[in-house]
């Protein structure tokens, strides 16, 4: 069986990953440079509860059954996952009957440890929530994690069992014959394929266009995030949440795995075309601040080192369109809009297993190997294994970006993994991501770019295509 | 892993910590993080530097290579490419990671030199994608210096600070295009000089009382549109201009280092670096600091100098000989924005370095009621020094504390 997924995103890499469980030839494309750079690398980083969910629905039950998935998925793949909780919070007595319902719901949706707490606890567990505040339901279950390292962790672990990953190779077209998939078409070449599913994110309806189906129609909507540098210090210690309103969860403010905080998502729905509009404005950035300031009024903007924003791909009903379609062998994973980060496990998980595995008949492979190293932050070893790496290459010794701590080992590791550019060698390193974003470690990060690649400085990106960093040689 | 023990350990090799490990001598060991000594100086290939300390006007690396011989001549030991990861502060114990391994140095005391970073774009919450092309103007400058390659084609430079400045000159003489330079307040925000040498020179403009409103472009960067600003810095809607770039180079403000520091430092929240006294004490008493991570100084003269100050306190220190005074605070009164030291010792040199918060023509500089002394012109991009003579500083310490002050004369 040779089966392709289409979309690098962490749906499509946790599906591909899941896929090399079984005996198949199993590939996956991705249209950018490197994994996760879709909507996964731009959203609130939330490994959410579940209490948000309409009890009943299929987003409800992936929703907390992916939570739970998190703490052995993230220690097999050595990606960052910290249970930090959640409060909801009632900033008015008008708030406590939503607030309530919201309880309720999360009870009946199975969310594990859900607490009522007063304003004496709140405020003495997050001292610098809103004075106004009355009270706070507490979700003990709600998690951070990095998704681009699990993205990127994923399909590393993939590769060990066997994936084949090609990274900017955009798919073109999908052959369909007498009902059933038999290959596809992408800038570099023609595939033959039993099997397609199609992951694709925000482009998931142009996928299935090609595949000639109609549905889903996707929609993006942008939320504008604004993060703070850890030397923001303990200003929060869980997630905070507003009361929802019956559009989207709110603006919320999140502790993030480095220890800074992030604010945000605004949303707002853009056209079907406007799919690459993940530009901040000025409205959206504001409306961040003065969301975020609703819960923390004492936030302190000096912090801020980078706004940015993301494109969630929503459907017209807000379900997740998951499962086999009406041609033989092609299968999606579409509208994964929230929470799918939380629910992107339990999404690859029930779609192989419950799904492809029966219809094409898959057998399980004995040597899967589940667990993965990624590129360790030098730092957070044990003193004693880091002196060996020192010592076996002492390229784990010279610190490169002087923020965040890394060694000039750990970045040509990440490139020898895959990194091709300024914004691979940070996602999956972490160079260049604090408080000084890269001011004094680009140009040291560039040239080893230059070096490991083989290529001149002056074609070094900042995330493939056209996105050269230098503008040629001075003059001589 | 190795273990030193040392009397001085000075976290830094640029112009602050050489002069420091210069002058704090034998038994002294300085750590940089960079493959070589120098610091920002390396990449200033401009001159301007030394006409205070040499008398001289001198390039940045030739600047660099006097304290370089000054450091050699006074026998401090220096390990380079070597990093500070944490710091105990009790005891203290100082944790750094080389080629060569981990490190661990235990100083009687210690003199923290890490300079500034460049604040960077995101701070600015600029709307707009993220495309390639946006540089600090120390990146930039490395980039065209050190390693010899140009950062675009067309430039727009925003924030007239020294730095911004001096790329505008650098870029325009490699062949560069810069359209404009780009400045939110309604005055340059680096020394006339560099205004007059750096832009008026080569006729490239200054528009005052602009902020930039919008980036554009996907992949590289490909326009930048600015506006005239208010009094209280908005954008005034119908005055945008856009200028058709690949290249944004920022001069935006330089960001005191003092990460590893500040958990158990008390700091100067307006300096943005260690409350310290005249001797470049910190509230640590065995730490001392010096150079742009107490404040941001103007030239790297003055940093020496107080990189020397800091050095030769940290030796006495560390031989125990650093006298116990009471301390006189001084206080920031009037336009008085940045201000070093926070507090005066008695019978030791001292300088005053203070900034003011807005121009003044004909101004008057009050230290208690001890000196005034008449300025004829300040201004927030210069700062201001005032070496106190001995009987002034007997006067001075026998109060509590001191208002420093900048008048209308």
């Amino acid at each position: 069986m040779r089966i392709a997924v289409i979309g690098g995103g962490i749906v499509g890499s946790l599906i591909a990953r899941e896929l090399t469980r079984y005996e198949s030839a199993v590939l996956l494309f991705e249209k950018e440079a490197d994994i996760g750079w879709g909507v996964t690398k731009a959203n609130s980083a939330i490994v959410h509860g579940g209490l948000h969910e309409t009890p009943g629905t299929e987003r409800a039950r992936l929703c907390v059954e992916g939570n739970r998935l998190y703490e052995e998925l993230s220690r097999d793949l050595d990606v960052p996952f910290k249970r930090v909780g959640a409060y909801v919070v009632a900033l008015s007595h008008k708030e406590l009957p939503l607030l309530q319902e919201l309880y309720e719901q999360g009870l009946r949706n199975g969310v594990p440890g859900l607490e009522m707490h007063d304003r004496g606890t709140i405020l003495t567990r997050e001292p610098n929530l809103n004075p106004n505040a009355v009270a706070g339901l507490w979700s003990p279950s709600v998690g951070i994690t990095e998704p681009w390292s699990l993205a990127i962790a994923a399909v590393e672990n993939g590769m060990e069992n066997g994936l084949a990953l090609h990274v900017a190779e955009e798919v073109t077209s999908i052959e369909v014959a007498d009902g059933r998939v038999q290959g596809i078409v992408t800038g570099e070449g023609e595939y033959e394929l039993d099997a397609v599913v199609n992951a694709a994110g925000l482009f998931a309806d142009r996928v299935a266009e090609m595949a000639g189906l109609l549905e889903p129609v996707l929609l993006p909507c942008r939320g504008e995030y604004l993060l703070l540098d850890k030397k923001v210090g303990n200003f929060i210690s869980s997630a905070l949440f507003p009361t929802p309103n019956k559009l989207s969860k709110g603006i919320l403010v999140v502790p993030t795995i480095d220890g800074g905080i992030l604010l945000g998502p605004t949303a707002q729905d853009l056209n079907r075309e406007e799919k690459e509009a993940n530009e901040t404005t000025r409205h959206g950035v504001q409306e961040a601040i003065e969301g975020a300031r609703r819960l923390v009024p004492q936030l302190d903007l000096s912090f801020v080192v980078k706004t940015f924003a993301g494109l969630r791909p929503e459907t017209t009903d807000k379900k997740f369109v998951i499962g086999r379609t009406s041609i033989i062998g092609f299968f999606q994973a579409a509208g994964i809009r929230s929470p799918g980060l939380t629910a992107a496990p339990s999404i690859a998980r029930f779609l192989v297993r419950d799904v492809i595995v029966g219809d094409l008949n898959l057998t399980g492979k004995r040597s899967f190997t589940s667990t993965h190293h990624k590129i360790r932050k030098i730092l957070d070893l044990p003193v004693e294994e880091r002196d060996r790496l020192i010592e076996a290459d002492s390229r784990y010794g010279r610190i490169i970006c002087q923020c965040n701590h890394v060694t000039e080992g750990e970045i040509v590791r990440a490139i020898h993994r895959g990194a091709r550019n300024l914004d691979g060698v940070k996602f999956r390193t972490c160079a260049g991501f604090g408080r000084c974003q890269g001011g004094s470690c680009t140009d040291k990060i560039l040239l080893i770019l230059a070096r490991e690649l083989e290529i001149s400085p002056d074609e070094v990106t900042l995330r493939g295509g056209d996105s050269t960093i230098l503008g040629g040689k001075v003059r001589t | 892993m190795r273990e030193k023990v040392v009397d001085v350990l000075v976290v830094g090799g640029g112009a602050a910590g050489m002069a420091a490990a210069a002058s704090a001598g034998a038994q002294t060991l300085l750590l940089e993080c960079d493959a070589e000594v120098g610091g920002v100086l390396n990449q200033c290939i401009h001159t301007g530097f030394g006409l205070h300390r040499y008398r001289e006007e001198l390039t940045g690396p030739e600047f660099g290579h006097r304290l370089l011989g000054e450091l050699e001549r006074s026998r401090a030991e220096v390990i380079s490419g070597c990093t500070v990861i944490d710091i105990e502060h009790h005891g203290p114990v100082v944790h750094a990671v080389g080629p060569e391994g981990r490190l661990r140095i235990r100083p009687k005391a210690l003199v923290w030199a890490t300079g500034a970073g460049e604040r960077p774009f995101g701070s600015l919450m600029t709307p707009g994608p993220r495309p390639a092309g946006i540089f600090t103007a120390g990146l930039a400058q490395r980039f065209v210096n050190i390693h010899g390659f140009l950062p675009g084609k067309r430039a727009l430079i925003l924030g007239s600070g020294d730095i911004g400045l001096i790329m505008a000159r650098r870029l325009h003489l490699e062949g560069m295009e810069v359209a404009a330079v780009v400045e939110v307040q309604p005055f340059p925000g680096g020394l006339t000089r560099n205004v007059v040498q750096c832009l008026e020179d080569y006729n490239i403009p200054l528009l005052l009382c602009h902020g930039i409103t919008e980036v554009h472009g996907r992949d590289r960067l490909t326009g930048v549109t600015i506006a005239q600003v208010d009094k209280s810095r908005l954008p005034i809607a119908g005055s945008e201009r856009h200028f058709a770039v690949d290249t944004l180079i920022l001069s935006i403000g330089l960001i005191p280092e003092n990460e590893l520091i500040l958990p158990f430092t008390p700091i100067d929240p307006v300096n943005r670096g260690p409350r310290v006294n005249s001797l470049m004490q910190t509230e640590v008493p065995w730490l001392f600091a010096a150079g742009n991570n107490v404040v941001i100084f103007d030239l790297v003269d003055t940093v020496a100098a107080v990189g020397e100050m800091a050095g030769a306190s940290a030796a006495l220190y560390a031989r125990g000989e650093l006298p116990q005074e009471r301390l006189t605070r001084l206080v920031r009164g009037e336009n008085v924005l940045h201000l070093v030291p926070s507090s005066l010792v008695a019978e030791s040199p001292t300088v005053l370095y203070l900034r003011v918060s807005r121009p003044i023509n004909a101004a008057m500089v009050h230290v208690g009621d001890v000196i005034s002394r008449k300025q004829s012109v300040v201004r927030p991009s210069e700062m201001i020094e005032i070496h106190i003579p001995q009987d002034a500083l007997r006067e001075l310490v026998k109060k509590d504390e001191v208002h420093v002050k900048v008048t209308e004369g």
